[in-house]
């Protein structure tokens, strides 16, 4: 295998492999907060408000990190760097 | 297939590139300016009013309803800022219906330029509400040692901004463009009202976190003790 195949084999995988582990962590995370919101509100509906506005605020901050995993195998598909630098290279020779 | 409607160049003249991020934000403050300058012209406060009085109305109220929630302070003050973060991300998401149309946010120099407004504000507002002296001292609390963590976080949360929004956007995009692929005839409009939906989302989680941040950095840290009643 040369060097553009592992790059490709390497990005592929990896874009893959970020975005399953990126979603599955913070699909825990996210259950478990939502969860816990509910039995607050079940205990407590007149807090629904604030309640409902620290969840989401909350989960976007957790949602963020998935986001991140998203954005960095997409960068990984797309506009790879290293990829990139390999393809220079063969025009340049 | 493209990342982020930067790519999408409409004109361009050596070294100025007028590309679609451009014009679409151009075009939302241009509807969202002269919309509003329209409705305003001609304001009533007797009970015959127009049906986009009413609309500017409960807008404004419940943002400033909203802000007034999260702790701030007079929230007429912040209206300004706030309301029109919301307003600008919500109405670039809202648009996604008309064909054509690539959310600017889906780029990540406006979400930075978006965050980068939010970095200085905080400050600006903090040293308004109490002082050079009084803000600075918030990065030392409670002790010397979190000063670099707060300058870390600070510099981190608006990071955090500008790609959460840009990640939410853009995935809204690539996911309609990927299905379109697959299956083009009734998950992408599947997609696209799931897309609506979290674009209302972030554009509320935007402006509530600049709130949050804002609160933060204009709220006295400890509440000075009320002087005892002299009876």
């Amino acid at each position: 295998m040369d060097n553009m195949t592992l790059i490709a084999v390497a990005s592929i995988a990896t874009a893959g492999l970020t975005t399953g582990v990126g979603c599955m962590a913070p699909a825990l995370g996210e259950g478990r907060s939502i969860a816990m919101a509910l039995t607050a509100l079940a205990q407590q509906p007149d807090a629904s408000a604030t309640i409902t506005r620290t969840l989401f605020v909350g989960l976007a901050m957790i949602e963020s990190t998935a986001i991140y995993c998203f954005v960095v195998s997409m960068i990984l598909i797309f506009a790879n760097p290293f990829w990139n630098h390999v393809i220079a290279q063969a025009v340049g020779k | 297939m493209h990342l982020s409607p930067d790519e999408l160049i409409f004109w361009q003249h050596g070294f100025f590139k007028l590309n679609a991020t451009i014009v679409f934000t151009w075009a939302l403050m241009f509807v969202m300016a002269v919309g509003s300058r329209l409705i305003t012209r001609k304001l009533s406060t007797d009970l015959k009013r127009s049906p986009w009085q009413n609309l500017l109305e409960i807008l404004v109220t419940a943002i400033e309803e909203q802000i007034g929630e999260i702790g701030l302070r007079d929230p007429k003050r912040y209206l300004g800022f706030l309301g029109t973060l919301f307003l600008f991300v919500a109405l670039a998401s809202l648009c996604t219906v008309i064909p054509g149309y690539d959310p600017p946010t889906g780029s990540l120099s406006t979400t930075a330029a978006l965050a980068l407004c939010v970095f200085v504000a905080v400050p600006l507002f903090g040293i308004r509400e109490r002082g050079l002296g009084g803000y600075l001292k918030s990065y030392v609390e409670p002790t010397f040692i979190m000063l670099p963590f707060n300058i870390i976080s600070e510099l981190s949360r608006t990071l955090a901004l500008a790609v959460r929004l840009f990640g939410n956007m853009m995935s809204g995009a690539m996911i309609i463009a990927i299905l379109l692929t697959i299956t083009p005839f009734i998950f992408p409009i599947v997609m696209t009202a799931l897309g609506l939906l979290t674009g209302m989302v972030q554009a509320y989680i935007f402006s509530i976190l600049a709130a949050v941040y804002i609160a933060a950095a204009t709220r006295a840290a400890k509440p000075k003790p009320e002087p005892a009643p002299s009876t």
